[in-house]
């Protein structure tokens, strides 16, 4: 039995100009370890909020069901006890931090996130170290570091900012929210490839995203069509190329 | 105007001690100013009014230099002024040799209260010339007060800087009890001279400080001046600045980090006298609880002072739904070739940016404090001296750290 990521059930609302708005209806996923999932569906079906509640945003009411993870109750925890268990979102839009040294704002997260896991943290000398290995790696200069945080950074380097802090967080669950970043090949591709990088049986990912493109980088075990709040089927790989020959509206009519 | 004023605890202690002259008779006429002054009506000193204060008390050497070691420890080494109650502690003073000591003459400006209040009741303060092409470093002036009972000091200092001459004074206000500290500090900065002035206002809580700089500044001459205000139940800190000839430059930088119902106040007003001189104003607030800040900020260009190049810009960061800001700035321009802008920002914390740190894993204080340092760094990073620079960023975090504590 699958007990890495299980949601049941969830239903979550957002406070629109003051009506509550249900935006997930009874959603159900399960994700197991070293798996990596895809949810896809047209716009307005709550991917991007899913996400959100994933990760603690506090816009969101959860209003029903629940989310386990690694067996705790993943809803009750703040969003940074999110990220010392394991769970990383990577935005669809990174927030620019005008005022925060790229560089400080990794290192204090890493920290935070030693310190939360009980790990030493790491000193000046052993986080620059860790950093400009992976930034070799990303083909990323060490003058991002230097810049505050995404603070004129072109989309690409968004992304693979995003990218360098995952792998410094060596999360166990990813979230990617990609729903608006479809058309941008080179975007994606830093993403898909930042996501192959941790691939491997104790990393699971959950890709958002309303393009079978992205697929094209990244092979899916399972994936996932959403519609109105809920899931509405699920299957293999090849769902995304039925969905990018099809359309939604197979799926939306059998549930209709 | 010959209007009295009704006797009020302090106007009556005040005049009981002031000295004879043109400054007592303008207390005596005006008393504190008042809420309809229109360069009065954020700041009401109706509290202050209601205090009886005396002349503080005498303090032993020993006394003298506990309190430095504990309210100033940044001024254990290097060259210092040290009052303390209003008196100067020769002991503890230690002043580089190429300065001369002068005997004061600020001049009394009758339409400033702090000024009026200042000459009536003046203790005789730091008054020193900084000789011609003299780099005189860094000196460090220390004002510490302490009373059981109310009291007040009104030390009266000037600090002279002949042609291309330069000094950084690093003024640190201090202390302990209900007290009142009324200083002011003349500046005068010749031909090419170059004053750097960096103020850390961090007095009791329970006290109140009301500052009043006046400096001129000649041809090519510089006062760059940060102020870090983080005590005092309420304060003002008010510059005259007056650019006398062509290219003059002023700063008038601040920080205001204010908790509970701290008041605090920047009130500058900046005369462009000449052509081509340069003034500049970043002022950062941080309000907490019910923390009430204020800035006026007036540039006046005169006709004469084409080209003047005038920058202010004034923002409050809004850490509760009972802290407060007051912003007025002000232009009179008279001349018609001057670049001259302003603006006032108001704000709580991002939601996005907060939440993005905390998904990152960052807890949500440290996030805060985060995001109130990214705020206050355009501001603090206006400090060019790394000593100093470095000194202030402490004075940041501990207060941050006693406030979240």
């Amino acid at each position: 039995m699958n007990d890495f990521l299980k949601i049941s059930g969830l239903c979550a609302q957002i406070d629109d100009n003051g009506t509550p708005k249900e935006i997930l209806r009874g959603l159900d996923l399960d994700v197991p370890k070293g798996e990596i999932h895809a949810i896809m569906g047209p716009n307005g079906s709550g991917k991007s909020t899913l996400s959100y509640v994933l990760a603690g945003r506090e816009d969101y009411e959860v209003t029903g069901g629940s989310a386990h993870f690694m067996g705790e109750d993943l809803l009750a925890l703040e969003p940074e006890e999110r990220a010392a268990l394991g769970v990383f979102l990577a935005f669809q839009a990174p927030v620019e931090l005008p005022g925060v040294n790229n560089a400080n704002f990794l290192r204090t997260a890493v920290n935070a996130v030693r310190r939360a896991r009980k790990e030493d943290e790491l000193d000046a000398v052993g986080f620059l170290k860790a950093v400009r290995a992976e930034t070799k790696h990303l083909h990323m200069s060490d003058e991002m570091l230097k810049r505050n945080v995404n603070v004129g950074f072109s989309g690409g380097e968004k992304k693979r900012n995003e990218v360098l802090q995952m792998r410094m967080l060596r999360p166990k669950f990813a979230i990617l929210d990609e729903t608006d970043s479809g058309l941008d090949i080179d975007a994606l591709r830093i993403v898909a490839e930042g996501v192959n990088s941790l691939r491997g049986p104790d990393f699971s990912a959950l890709i958002i995203t309303h393009h079978q493109r992205l697929l094209d980088y990244i092979k899916p075990d399972r994936v996932h069509v959403m519609a109105k709040g809920r899931i509405i089927h699920s299957g293999g790989a090849e769902v995304a190329l039925a969905l990018e020959a099809q359309g939604y509206q197979q799926y939306l009519e059998a549930v209709a | 105007m010959s209007e009295s004023v009704a006797l009020s605890p302090a106007l009556g202690s005040f005049l009981a001690r002031a000295h004879e002259g043109e400054a007592r008779e303008l207390l005596a006429r005006q008393g504190l100013p008042q809420r309809r002054l229109e360069a009065w009506r954020y700041t009401p000193l109706r509290d202050v009014d209601r205090i009886g204060f005396e002349p503080p008390a005498h303090v032993s050497l020993g006394e003298a230099e506990a309190l430095l070691a504990r309210l100033a420890p940044e001024a254990r080494s290097g060259f210092r002024v040290v009052f303390v109650n209003g008196v100067l502690v020769p002991e503890l003073t230690r002043l580089p040799e190429a300065v001369i000591l002068t005997a004061p003459d600020a001049p009394l400006l009758a339409d400033r209260p702090l000024s009026v209040l200042n000459s009536a009741l003046q203790q005789p303060g730091l008054s020193l010339t900084v000789p011609a092409g003299v780099e005189a470093g860094q000196i460090c002036l220390v004002s510490l007060v302490s009373g059981e009972e109310p009291v007040s000091t009104h030390l009266a200092h000037q600090v002279t800087l002949e042609k291309e001459a330069t000094l950084t004074l690093l003024d640190i206000q201090s202390g302990e009890g209900a007290y009142l500290a009324n200083p002011s500090l003349t500046v005068s900065v010749a031909e090419g001279a170059h004053l750097t002035h960096l103020r850390v206002q961090q007095d009791d809580v329970r006290a109140t400080n009301l500052t009043l700089v006046n400096a001129s500044i000649a041809e090519h001459g510089t006062y760059d001046s940060f102020t870090l205000t983080l005590g005092s139940r309420l304060s003002r800190h008010e510059v005259l600045a007056h650019l006398g000839g062509k290219h003059a430059t002023v700063h008038v930088n601040a920080a205001q980090l204010l908790a509970g119902t701290q008041h605090a106040d920047l009130t500058s007003v900046i005369t462009h006298a000449a052509p081509d001189c340069n003034s500049r104003q970043t002022v950062k607030n941080v309000l907490m609880d019910a923390a009430h800040g204020v800035f006026q900020g007036k540039i006046y260009v005169d006709r004469i002072a084409q080209k003047t190049d005038g920058y202010q810009m004034n923002q409050a960061l809004l850490l509760s739904e009972k802290a407060q800001i007051d912003s007025k700035p002000e232009l009179e321009i008279y001349a018609d070739d001057v670049k001259c802008s302003h603006g006032a920002t108001v704000g709580a914390l991002d939601d996005e940016q907060l939440f993005y740190l905390r998904a990152r894993g960052v807890p949500y204080d440290t996030a805060k404090a985060m995001l109130v340092r990214a705020f206050l760094l355009d501001a603090l990073s206006l400090v060019t001296d790394e000593a100093a620079y470095a000194l202030l960023d402490q004075r940041v975090e501990a207060w941050w750290l006693n406030r979240e504590g």
